[in-house]
C-alpha cells in the first residue's frame, strides 16, 4: 500500500489534507530535498509538489523521475502557474524523439 | 579498409556472415520495438496534455474557493477544519509492461466507502464556501491520479525510446556496414589468392612445356 503527499507552501497544499492526501509545509528548496529523499524510502507512490518549489529542485526531479516510483508531478501553486509541468512533458518529448514535435 | 585487421580465413567469413545475419534481424527487431514505443509514447503525451490542463484549472478554481472560504469564515477557522483530517487515501501501484518498459499504474482506496464523505469538520464554525472548495478538489483528484500515471509513464517512457534508438543507430550506421566491409574484405582477399594461385600453375605448366620442347629441340 502506497501513500500520497502533498509539498508546497501551506496555502497552496493544505486543501489536500481534506482529500487525505499527507501535506508538508516547506518553502525552502534544501529542506524539500531532504524531504524529498525521505518520502522517496517511505512508501510514496505520488508527491505532487508546487511548480514554484519544484523549480528549485530540479535536479533532485531528474533523479527520481529515473526511478519506477515515487511520481513527483508539478502543480500549479496559489501563486499561479509557471508552466513547469507543461514543459516537463516537452522535454520528455525531446529527450524520445529529438525535436518537439507536439 | 576495415577499422581492426581480420584474418582473410573461410573460417572467419563464415563467422562475420552469421554475425551479419544476427545483426541485421536484431537491428529489424529494434526498429519494430522503437516504432511501437513511439506510437504509444505519443499518444500518452496527447493524454497527459488534455489531463494536465483539466488538472490545472481544476486546482486554480480549488484555491479560488479555499480563498474564498478563508475570507468568508477566517484562515484559522478554515486551518483547523482541514487539521484533522478523517479521510485518508492508498494507493494501489501495479505495472504495466509495454514494450518491456515498466509503467505505473495506479489505483486508489480511500478509507471511508463513501465517496462524498470528505467533509472532516463540523459545520458550524466554517462557511459552505469551504465545502466547495473541498468539494472542487476532490472532483479533480482522479484527474490528478491519472496525471501522476501518465506522466511518470511518459518520463519513463522517454527514456527507453532514447535508449533502443540509439541501439538502432549504432547497428544501422556502425554494426552492420563494419561487418558488411570485413566480408568484402575477406572475401576480396581470398578471390584474389585463388587468381594468384591460378597463375602460378600457369606459369609453371608454361615453364614445364617450354623445358620439354627446348630439350627436344636440343637433341635433333
Amino acid at each position: 500500500m502506497y501513500k500520497i503527499a502533498a509539498i508546497g507552501d501551506r496555502t497552496s497544499v493544505y486543501g489536500f489534507a481534506a482529500l487525505g492526501l499527507d501535506t508538508f509545509f516547506v518553502t525552502d528548496a534544501d529542506e524539500a530535498k531532504v524531504l524529498l529523499r525521505r518520502l522517496e524510502n517511505e512508501s510514496y507512490a505520488v508527491i505532487y509538489i508546487t511548480e514554484q518549489l519544484a523549480e528549485q529542485v530540479r535536479d533532485e526531479l531528474e533523479r527520481i523521475s529515473a526511478l519506477p516510483l515515487p511520481a513527483v508531478i508539478p502543480i500549479p501553486g496559489v501563486y499561479g502557474n509557471t508552466g513547469m509541468g507543461r514543459n516537463a512533458v516537452n522535454e520528455s518529448v525531446i529527450k524520445a524523439v529529438g525535436s518537439d514535435i507536439v | 579498409m576495415p577499422s581492426t585487421h581480420v584474418n582473410p580465413t573461410r573460417m572467419e567469413l563464415t563467422r562475420l556472415k552469421k554475425k551479419l545475419v544476427t545483426a541485421r534481424r536484431g537491428h529489424k527487431l529494434l526498429k519494430d520495438k522503437r516504432d511501437e514505443l513511439m506510437r504509444r509514447f505519443l499518444e500518452l503525451v496527447k493524454e497527459n496534455k488534455e489531463l494536465r490542463q483539466k488538472v490545472e484549472e481544476g486546482i486554480a478554481n480549488a484555491n479560488r474557493n479555499f480563498a474564498l472560504a478563508e475570507a468568508v469564515s477566517g484562515s484559522e477557522a478554515v486551518k483547523t477544519a482541514l487539521l484533522a483530517s478523517k479521510q485518508s487515501v492508498s494507493v494501489e501501484a501495479g505495472s504495466k509492461n509495454v514494450m518491456s518498459v515498466n509503467i505505473p499504474v495506479f489505483d486508489y482506496k480511500t478509507r471511508t466507502p463513501d465517496q462524498s464523505d470528505i467533509f472532516s469538520y463540523g459545520y458550524v464554525s466554517t462557511s459552505p464556501d469551504l465545502d466547495a472548495a473541498v468539494r472542487s478538489l476532490s472532483d479533480v483528484f482522479p484527474d490528478m491520479l491519472r496525471l501522476a500515471e501518465t506522466e511518470k509513464s511518459c518520463a519513463l517512457m522517454a527514456a527507453e525510446i532514447e535508449k533502443t534508438r540509439r541501439r538502432v543507430n549504432a547497428l544501422e550506421h556502425v554494426m552492420i556496414p563494419d561487418y558488411m566491409e570485413k566480408i568484402h574484405y575477406i572475401s576480396m582477399k581470398l578471390d584474389e589468392n585463388e587468381r594468384s594461385t591460378q597463375i602460378r600453375l600457369l606459369k609453371v605448366k608454361d615453364m614445364v612445356i617450354k623445358k620439354n620442347y627446348d630439350a627436344k629441340h636440343a637433341e635433333t
